[in-house]
This record gives structure tokens, sequence and C-alpha cells, in this order.
């Protein structure tokens, strides 16, 4: 009897690792800067090029941080939802233009509206590498204090604005 | 003979090509070899997040090409192989590594061959043992034995006719 059960069980075993493999997503890579203070960055912003903003003014609220650019065709799936966030007035969000050149990037608001309190542009994507950027679009949750809650790799659906990043960021918010 | 030979040898470049080509391709505009080659030797253990089985020194993914410099210039800045590496895992977790740390949670990762090694030494210790036990026991009694040997000549004999 124990010939026979001690394959099929071995293959059960096997059988389940495998299913459970199948089921993970390779791409969502736990970033290790959760929990983390945010890279500090200076950059200039992408609707006048003589401001600039950096990581500290936004100390003392939570909000969220979009990795955007107008050649992600992903970006285009979320973008929607982005600007139903932006006029429910929850949570600001500000823009990280990674890799874009400014003149697609602007046209690119301007056809599918703009969601962002702010835009940055980083053209050479160099804080996307502080950020651990790879894979547009992603949205990071940042606290009061400037400490990453939370990122989100691809983009943002219904049910992960609903279920993560809202409740989140209304507990983050006290 | 010429023909096949020529045919091999067309058959061996489309094999060993693309093998060299990988190395050549992803390398931009060298500027100091030096510094070249030694990111080219680090990145080759480095995963490239976009591209999941390449290495950053294989890809050609835009991902892959900005680390390459970000590499490159710590280089030039007399950073160490390892700070950059320490760069690279505090932004993108121990995933860009292609050679695991051993931690707590890797243990199974870097032991579990050897685990499976032992246990099947285990199961084949077991099985000679008791296949050594099953032909100990088989003992033939002086009969048998006897007519054995009768057997055995009879086919001599029949061989020699």
């Amino acid at each position: 009897m124990i010939r026979f059960l001690l394959p099929l069980v071995a293959f059960i075993v096997l059988v389940s690792f495998l299913l459970v493999g199948l089921n993970l997503n390779p791409r969502k890579i736990p970033s290790p800067l959760i929990g983390k203070p945010a890279p500090t960055f200076q950059l200039q912003q992408l609707h006048d090029s003589e401001k600039t903003l950096t990581s500290k003014d936004n100390l003392g609220k939570v909000w969220l941080l979009n990795v955007w650019a107008s050649w992600c065709a992903s970006c285009r799936e979320e973008h929607p939802l982005l600007v139903q966030l932006a006029k429910s007035g929850v949570v600001p969000i500000y823009g990280l233009n990674y890799k874009d050149k400014r003149d697609l990037a602007l046209q690119w608001l301007d056809q599918f509206g703009d969601p962002y309190t702010l835009s940055i542009v980083d053209s050479d994507g160099r804080v996307g590498i502080d950020y651990g950027v790879y894979g547009v679009p992603e949205t990071y949750v940042i606290d009061k204090n400037g400490v990453i809650q939370y990122k989100q790799i691809g983009p943002v659906t219904v049910d992960v604005l609903e279920e993560t990043i809202l409740p989140l960021v209304r507990d983050l918010q006290g | 003979m010429n023909l096949k030979l020529s045919f091999f040898a067309l058959l061996l470049c489309t094999l060993i090509e693309p093998s060299l080509g990988w190395t050549k391709e992803a390398v931009p505009v060298a500027e100091n070899p030096e510094i070249e080659k030694r990111m080219i030797a680090l990145s080759e253990d480095l995963r490239c997040l976009v591209c999941q089985n390449e290495s950053l020194a294989g890809s050609r993914s835009d991902f892959a090409k900005d680390i390459r410099r970000e590499i490159r210039e710590q280089l030039m800045a007399n950073k160490s192989n390892k700070e950059i590496t320490d760069f690279l895992v505090a932004r993108y977790g121990d995933f860009v590594l292609y050679r695991p740390p051993l931690r707590a949670n890797t243990m199974l990762l870097w032991f579990g061959p050897f685990i499976f090694l032992l246990i099947g030494a285990g199961v084949l210790i077991i099985y000679l043992r008791k296949r050594r036990k099953q032909l100990n026991e088989i003992s033939l009694s002086e009969k048998q034995l006897e007519k054995a040997e009768e057997i055995l000549k009879k086919s001599n004999n029949g061989e020699n006719t």
C-alpha cells in the first residue's frame, strides 16, 4: 500500500507547490524601501521648469507619488482612476514624469486630464533608480514623516485603490 | 566532403555566434575599457528586473542601460563592487542578486538540494541493504545444486557436438 501511497503523496505535494508558483506574480518584487524614508530629490516642475519641488516640501501630509510617462501604455489604463481620485480630493497625487519629453508629457496631460497637484520631471531616470522604479506606472504612498508605506507596481486598479491604498491613506491621515 | 565541412562550419557559427554576441551588443561606447570591464563583470551577476531572466550585462532594456550607466558612474567615483551592489540591493532588494545571500529565509534555497541528496542516499542505502539480505536468503539445496550442474553439463555437451 505504502509503495503506491508514497509516490502519490509526493506527487500531490509537488503539484500544490507548482500551483502556488503559477499564481505568484513574478513582477511583484517586495520593495526594500517600504518603511524607509522616501529618497530625497529636488526636481524641476513639469509645467514650470523655473520652479522645483523637493521631497521635503511634502512633509506633514500624506501624499501619493505616481510614476508615469507618456510612452507608458499601462499609465493610460490607470489614468481615469487617478483623475477620479484627484477630483475626490482625498489625497494629493504628485506625478513623477519618468524619462519622458516635456512637450509629449504636457500634450498627454492635455489629452487625458491632469490628476496631479504637481508633476516633476525625472528626464534621465536617476530619481527613478533611487526609488527602485523598474516598471512604470508605480505608485508610492508616503506618510506625514516622509516614510514610504506602500508601493504599487503596475497600474492602480479599483480593487487596489479601494482595498489597500484608500484605507491606508485614511489610516495615515489619522 | 568539403560541402559537408562548410555546412558544419556554418552550423557552428550560428550556434556560437549569439552567445558571443550578447556581451558585445549591450556594451555602449566605452570611454574607459578598464571601468567597462569591471562594470560588465559586476552586472553579469545582477538581475535585470524588467526582463527577469537576463542579467544587467546582457539586457538591452532601458532599465538595464540606466543601471549600467549608474554602475559605470559609481565605478568612476572609485566605489567598490560591494558598495555598488549594496546601493542596488537597498533600492531593488535581494532580487537583483543572482547569488542570493545566506539568510534565515534563504536557508532552504541553499541547503535544500543537499537535504534531497541525503534523502536520496538514505533511500539508496536502505534499498541496497534490503537487496543484499534478499540475495543471501536465496540458498540452494544440495539437490538443486546437483540439478544445476547437470543442466550446465548438458548444455556444454550440446555445444561441443
